[in-house]
């Protein structure tokens, strides 16, 4: 009987986390997506681009921001297919960013506006594409205020910045 | 525990064995036999000293493999760019590494095209696992 209960709390625990609005990561993730993606960089989520950026970043994988990503066309169908369902989900995605860049979304800018240039070039930090860095939650597309860490190499008038 | 429930518990565990088993992903190879593999088919064997120097090299290039998986790579490296976290190279220090051969051949030709802006020769890939195997703790 002790089993049954800790069973069911974990089913519980599983189905109130899928509930959890703040999560922008869709409950379902297919393996190829950790696998190949997430691999090199953090599992961005789908919903924070619009389709039409996800169509084209999936067309051009051998143009991968510099890097030959291109996959088996088996896996390029069943991700795309997966992005395009989920894709711009997120709180006001809608227009197309420059590049199909995340990071220069307008809402991903004005969310970041009080972050000074210099720390974006820190070691510990390298790239606003680095969500890791700050979002502790960022693998599991966490990426609530209460969660963020502070990078290591922050000057004195940074780390005030910050706690504002 | 009633009869039901015990059968409940059996079937949900087995569920959950079963998920678990699938997710271990497959070994079908091992670093030795990656280093076989390559050795003959480029008909000469891997060279431990050469495997090193193109492992460390940048090709004319802006990385060498070590910017990602460090020098030795006996530890855990970060991708140059995005700072994600990669699991030693070195099978004496990763036991996972070299056991799929679809992520060998993967990595491989993504990896040489981003240093050498080309695709390794059968030779270079024997040499870097003649290198990898000789890195012991």
């Amino acid at each position: 009987m002790k089993t049954t209960f800790v069973l069911a709390t974990l089913l519980a625990t599983a189905f109130t986390a899928h509930a959890d609005s703040g999560r922008a990561m869709p409950a379902q993730v297919p393996k190829a997506y950790t696998q190949e993606c997430a691999a090199c960089h953090v599992a961005y989520p789908p919903g924070m681009l619009p389709a039409a950026s996800w169509r084209r970043v999936m067309t051009g994988l051998d143009k991968h921001y510099g890097t030959d990503a291109s996959l088996d066309a088996a896996t390029v169908t069943q991700l795309s297919a997966w992005l395009q369902t989920h894709a711009g989900t997120y709180k006001r995605v809608s227009t197309e960013p420059p590049d199909d860049r995340i990071t220069r979304s307008p809402w991903f800018e004005r969310k970041h506006r009080k972050v000074d240039p210099a720390v974006w070039k820190l070691p510990s930090v390298k790239s606003p594409a680095r969500c890791a860095a700050c979002h502790t939650g960022a693998e599991q597309g966490d990426f609530d205020d209460d969660r963020l860490h502070l990078p290591a190499g922050l000057s004195a008038q940074q780390q005030r910045a910050w706690r504002d | 525990m009633t009869h039901r429930t015990h059968r409940l518990v059996t079937v949900l565990l087995t569920c959950l064995l079963a998920v678990g088993a699938r997710t271990a992903s497959a070994a079908d190879t091992s670093p030795m036999q990656q280093l076989e593999r390559w050795s003959a088919q480029a008909g000469s064997p891997g060279h431990a000293t050469r495997g090193q120097q193109l492992f460390n090299a940048r090709h004319g290039g802006e990385w060498s493999c070590s910017s990602c998986h460090n020098s030795p790579p006996t530890t855990r490296g970060q991708h140059a760019s995005t700072g994600k976290p990669i699991a030693p190279l070195a099978p004496a220090f990763n036991r996972e590494a070299f056991t799929d051969t679809a992520k060998v051949d993967k990595w491989f030709r993504r990896n040489c095209k981003d240093v050498l802006s080309r695709e390794c020769s059968a030779g270079e890939k024997a040499d870097v696992l003649a290198y990898l195997l000789s890195l012991k703790p």
